[in-house]
C-alpha cells in the first residue's frame, strides 16, 4: 500500500505528496527522538511521530523512509513543509494518536 | 591512491540547517551508483556528526574523501571538546541542552549511531581546543 492509498483509505491529510504514490509501505516505526529514528527507522517505513520541524523532514530523507505520518492534528510550519517539497518526502497528517496510527499500519501490514 | 574529495562547512549557528552536508553528499554517492546501503550508513553517521558539530562545537568543517574501496569522513571543529570519550559513547549520555531535546535530539545517541553506521571510528579532543572525528566505511 502506497502512503496516499493509506491516507485515502483512513482519513488521514496528505498534506506533500511527495513520492507518495509510488512507494509503497513495507513497515513502520513510531518515535520522536530523531537520533533512535534515524537509527532504527529502515527504508520504506511510515514514520509516525508528533515531532514537527525541520529536522524530522531530514531524518526522513537520510532514513529513506516511505512518508512521515504526523499525529495528534500537530502541524508541520512552512519551512519544514517547503524541504519535504523539495526532498519529494510524502507527509501524511492526522488528529489520531500515534497508537491508533500505528495500529492501522499494523492492519495493513498483516502485523496485527 | 587519491580519491574524490569533498569539504563541507557546517554553520554552528543555524540549527535547521543541519543535514545539509549528508543530504548533499547523499546526493553525490547516489549520482557515482554507491549502493543504497553505503549511502544509508554514511548519511546517518554524517548527519549526527553533522548534529553534534551544531549543538556542541558551533560548527565546523567535514572533509570525505572516496576511493574504489572506501569512504573516509573526517569532521574537524574547534569547540569546547569532549572531557570523557568513554563516557561520551556511552548510549543515553549526553549534556545537550532542553532546546535541542525539544527538537528531537540531545538524547545521548549521536556517537553511538555514528559508531554503529561506521566501519571504523576514532575520536581525538582535548577540552578548550576541539575535536576530530575520525570514520570510516569500506565499500566492499
Amino acid at each position: 500500500m502506497t502512503p496516499v492509498e493509506f491516507a485515502d483509505k483512513y482519513g488521514l491529510r496528505v498534506i506533500e505528496t511527495g513520492c507518495g504514490e509510488e512507494r509503497q509501505i513495507e513497515g513502520a516505526y513510531c518515535g520522536d527522538l530523531l537520533s533512535m529514528v534515524m537509527g532504527r527507522a529502515k527504508e520504506n517505513d511510515a514514520f509516525v511521530t508528533v515531532m514537527a520541524n525541520v529536522n524530522t523532514i531530514a531524518v526522513a530523507v537520510l532514513a529513506d523512509v516511505a512518508c512521515v505520518i504526523l499525529c495528534e492534528g500537530i502541524h508541520f510550519d512552512e519551512m519544514s513543509l517547503s524541504r519535504a517539497r523539495q526532498q519529494e518526502v510524502c507527509v501524511l497528517e492526522s488528529d489520531e494518536p500515534t497508537f491508533r496510527i500505528a495500529l492501522r499500519l499494523g492492519k495493513e501490514l498483516g502485523l496485527c | 591512491m587519491s580519491g574524490l574529495k569533498w569539504t563541507f562547512e557546517v554553520d554552528g549557528n543555524d540549527f535547521t540547517r543541519a543535514g545539509e552536508a549528508s543530504s548533499s553528499l547523499k546526493k553525490k554517492l547516489r549520482a557515482l551508483g554507491v549502493s543504497p546501503d553505503i549511502i544509508r550508513r554514511v548519511s546517518i553517521a554524517l548527519y549526527e556528526g553533522e548534529i553534534n558539530m551544531v549543538i556542541h562545537a558551533n560548527g565546523g568543517t567535514i572533509d570525505v574523501e572516496m576511493t574504489p574501496d572506501r569512504i573516509d569522513m573526517v569532521l574537524k571543529d574547534t569547540g569546547k571538546g569532549i572531557p570523557d570519550i568513554e563516557q561520551a559513547m556511552q548510549a543515553g549520555w549526553s549534556t545537550a541542552a532542553d532546546e535541542v531535546r525539544s527538537l528531537g535530539f540531545g538524547a545521548g545517541m549521536g556517537l553511538p549511531n555514528m559508531k554503529k553506521n561506521t566501519d571504523e571510528m576514532r575520536i581525538e579532543s582535548t577540552v578548550g581546543v576541539g575535536t576530530t572525528v575520525y570514520m570510516t566505511i569500506y565499500i566492499s
